[in-house]
């Protein structure tokens, strides 16, 4: 059971707050509603490029790590498709000097053409780095847009390609940031040796008098049902053959999302997983294989992928995959299956509050998903999904029609 | 809180950390000797169990030995499959990992406290009746091979093993660099024969941490503490001395990089020599955090990689310090120059005193936090207990962290930072 208070400040800024008097620490994390999905289909990868651009100076500080790390503090920040987050942990007494960097990054940025120039050639490198000088590293960037044809999933955070990040402008930043960071756009989530009543002052000095945004009523496109089987065969550089499937699935706030989350979970969570034991262990045409879902906000995908032991045939793997999707679309998992995996889910969810910042993560996240307090019932909804739930989801999911598959073969 | 009015140019002020005391581990024995390190500091009701086995001595004809048997020890038993195993602990939410490092390997329960009794027994079952299924041991061969063989397309990944077999020499367990083949020659009549000789309780060591009451430790000395699994061979590590490659300059061409993997550093001490404390520092103002200048050099003013950093890396028979960055392959040579101008720097100047005050309240910030929960003060003992080292080893740390002077940094930079002292490795295109 995690604890919390919450209120909403006038200009829309959520706070929560999570007291923890057995640690010296606070941590402060800002969770930003903006991820890809919120960008331009010419515009691509520019979410991520604006995290970078949050290091760079705001309006009176012209620089945020240093007055940090003067505090005894560090920070980091991710940007995925659906949000942008930010997470600063310092010893509680500095907790101000956290809140003088986190208001006034919001109010606004310094927009320094110097802080463009080179987070741009960072991102590239960034790009090369993950994507480009990896084997393997381009899939996400092939198999997404077999999935998605009109929704913004259709790439990758890092953009679709290089380009776009080369081609930002100073002008595209301002009106990026204008638009989406602003106090009714964010969650913030102060947790660790604070009070709340305090921090709930301080939120207000610090943050009250920042902007509210134009509000708009952001539309994704919705991608239409798929209807046909899609395929898509490269040729790499790479040492062995490697297959991916992609199906379309739930949203993270489907109810529908929990059955599919422990199916997954029985095909290829750990050693004891099916996937795992029948095709890596018994019948040895992987060396590796994995499936899991996106769990992203607008409908997500269901990946299944596993490297190829080589002098196996695709043909052979593939089969022999089909035949473990045929099986659980087939008949239920078993009791003790089902059994496993929930209580795996209620374990991991335990070890993940143990980390003050994955607590504060958690929360914000899910007050974003409707209310904090969410984060202390999710375990009941995954214990009252049944074994026909997740047959009933397999076969909705594991349709030939709802299927992108890309071959990724090994050149010789 | 005061009634100021709030000052948005200047930044609030600060007070410093004063209090660096944390919880010590309480130690006991079980019957048969095993010593059981203890924390008992858990808020939620799971417990981290850690059965450790430090390495015996390296055997350059089996280089796979320890890992390998450390590693397919929860790969069947005499009594249950390796499927059985882990459904065994998965299904109490439980989970287990092998852990196999450069001095050590252990096995690791992490595990809800009310199912701790259902759990352990399958961590005993494995580690003192390990039965090395001969097609367990092939599909091992075969996949480590190809994930190696992936492994050997990544520059970084080539680059961070060379560098290791560069500075601790080819035949030495910290620079052996693995090839595919290593894995042809484990044997299944060599793992039971290790296995046999090396698993006893009296090379065992347990840390415990989380929430750990007397319940807990009745359950680990009745399951662990019987004495008929106590006695090996004896064999305690020895490790051969430290053969650095005298060719300074190594380059390991690839000609479709289009990112180099860059290595430069040189043998050192590890933590139990008087000048580790002060290297850290040194260590964290070169490239041992975000705000480093390396970072703020190559990384924010040059935009030449996505990422690069130092470190001091401590084993119990050696260390080294080493620099590491991916860079854009078209500008790997004005990189390196400027990596080597920001050591030259600090061999000349004194850091600036502002400067060093951030990096000493980062340092103290950073210690904090990893003295915050059980797992984490269970591992500042793990940091030290293979050391001979005690607890003052912290204070030591704390203390040189507080007090160090530019001028003493210079030192330390010209003593242990002489370019010629340095070692690097290019992996891509120059």
């Amino acid at each position: 059971m995690i604890s919390f208070n919450k209120t909403k400040l006038s200009n829309g800024l959520t706070v929560i707050v999570h007291e923890d008097q057995s640690t010296p620490l606070a941590t402060i994390n800002i969770l930003y509603k903006v991820g890809a999905r919120d960008e331009d289909p010419d515009k691509t990868g520019f979410a991520h490029l604006f995290e970078h651009l949050m290091f760079g100076g705001s309006v009176n500080i012209p620089e945020y790590d240093g007055p940090l790390q003067l505090a005894g503090g560090d920070n980091n920040a991710f940007t995925n498709n659906d949000v942008t987050n930010y997470y600063l942990t310092l010893p509680a007494q500095n907790l101000t000097t956290g809140f003088w960097l986190e208001s006034d990054r919001m109010m606004s940025l310094a927009f320094s053409p110097k802080s463009l120039e080179v987070q741009r050639q960072v991102v590239i490198e960034e790009f090369k780095q993950r994507y480009l000088n990896q084997p393997y590293g381009d899939v996400g960037l092939l198999l997404r847009p077999l999935s998605y044809k009109v929704h913004p999933y259709q790439w990758s955070t890092i953009g679709k390609e290089i380009s776009h990040i080369e081609n930002a402008s100073l002008e595209d930043v301002k009106k990026f940031f204008f638009k989406y960071y602003c106090p009714d756009n964010a969650i913030m989530c102060v947790a660790g040796n604070v009070k709340s009543e305090e921090v709930f002052k301080m939120a207000e000095e610090w943050f009250g008098e920042i902007r509210r945004s134009f509000h708009d009523e952001r539309k994704y496109p919705v991608e239409p049902l798929q209807t046909e089987k899609r395929v898509m065969t490269v040729e790499r550089e790479i040492p062995f053959d490697s297959l991916y499937r992609s199906y379309h699935s739930s949203s993270r706030f489907d109810k529908e999302y929990y059955a599919e989350d422990l199916m997954t979970d029985v095909l290829s969570a750990g050693k004891s997983s099916r996937l795992y034991n029948s095709l890596v262990k018994d019948k040895k045409l992987f060396s590796e294989i994995n499936c899991y879902g996106s769990g992203s906000f607008d409908k997500g995908t269901v990946i299944a992928e596993g490297k190829l032991v080589k002098g196996v045939t695709m043909k052979k793997a593939e089969e022999a995959l089909d035949e473990e999707i045929q099986k659980i679309m087939n008949a239920p998992v078993t009791e003790a299956e089902l059994t496993r995996v929930k209580n795996k889910i209620e374990s991991t969810m335990v070890f993940s509050e143990i980390d003050l910042s994955g607590r504060a993560l958690n929360l914000a996240f899910a007050e974003y998903m409707g209310d904090a307090g969410l984060i202390n019932t999710e375990v009941e909804r995954y214990r009252q999904v049944t074994a026909s739930d997740i047959t009933s989801r397999a076969n909705e999911i594991f349709r030939e029609t709802n299927c992108s598959t890309l071959y990724y073969l090994s050149k010789k | 809180m005061s009634e100021e009015i709030l000052s948005r140019t200047l930044a609030p002020g600060l007070s410093s950390i004063k209090d660096f005391s944390f919880r010590h581990v309480e130690k006991m024995q079980l019957d048969n000797g095993i010593p059981v390190y203890f924390l008992n500091a858990g808020v939620q009701d799971v417990v981290k169990v850690e059965l450790i086995f430090r390495n015996p001595t390296f055997d350059v004809q089996h280089p796979l030995m320890h890992s390998a048997a450390n590693r397919l020890m929860s790969e069947g038993t005499s009594q249950h499959s390796a499927q059985q195993l882990a459904e065994m602990v998965d299904y109490f939410g439980s989970y287990y990992e092998t852990e196999q490092s450069a001095d050590y390997c252990s096995v690791v329960l992490h595990s809800l406290n009310k199912h701790l009794g259902n759990t352990l027994p399958v961590i005993h079952e494995i580690i003192t009746d390990a039965a090395y299924p001969e097609k367990e041991l092939s599909v091992y061969q075969q996949n480590n091979k190809q994930r190696l063989t992936v492994e050997n397309e990544k520059v970084g990944s080539i680059a961070r093993r060379k560098f290791s077999e560069i500075i601790f020499g080819p035949n030495h367990p910290y620079g052996y660099f693995t090839k595919p083949e290593d894995y042809d020659k484990v044997s299944r009549a060599g793992l039971l024969a290790f296995h046999r000789s090396h698993y006893v309780s009296d090379h065992c060591t347990i840390l415990l941490s989380g929430k750990v009451d007397k319940e807990t430790i009745a359950l680990v000395n009745r399951i662990f503490g019987k004495k008929d699994w106590m006695k090996g061979n004896g064999m305690e590590g020895t490790v051969p001395g430290q053969q650095t490659s005298p060719v300074k300059i190594n380059y390991i061409e690839r000609n479709n990089a289009i990112q180099s993997a860059i290595r430069i550093g040189r043998p050192m001490f590890n933590k139990t020599h008087a000048d580790y404390a002060g290297m850290q520092v040194l260590n964290t103002i070169l490239g041992g955090y975000f705000g480093s200048r390396l970072m703020k050099n190559i990384r924010e003013d040059k935009g030449y990689t996505y990422g690069i950093g130092s470190a001091v890396a401590s084993m119990m028979h050696g260390g080294y310090f080493f620099i590491a960055s991916e860079v854009g392959a078209e500008v790997c040579s004005p990189a390196l120059e400027e990596v080597y101008k920001e050591i030259d720097i600090l061999r000349r100047e004194p850091v600036p005193e502002d400067e060093l005050q951030m990096v000493k309240n980062y340092m103290l910030g950073s210690f904090l936090k990893s003295i915050d929960g059980a797992f984490n003060l269970a591992d500042r003992w793990k940091g030290i207990m293979f050391y001979n080292l005690e607890y003052d080893y912290y204070d030591r740390f704390i203390n040189t962290v507080t007090n160090i002077t530019p001028t003493e940094l210079m030192m330390l930079a010209q003593k242990y930072l002489a370019k010629e002292s340095l070692n690097e490795l290019v992996v891509g295109k120059k």
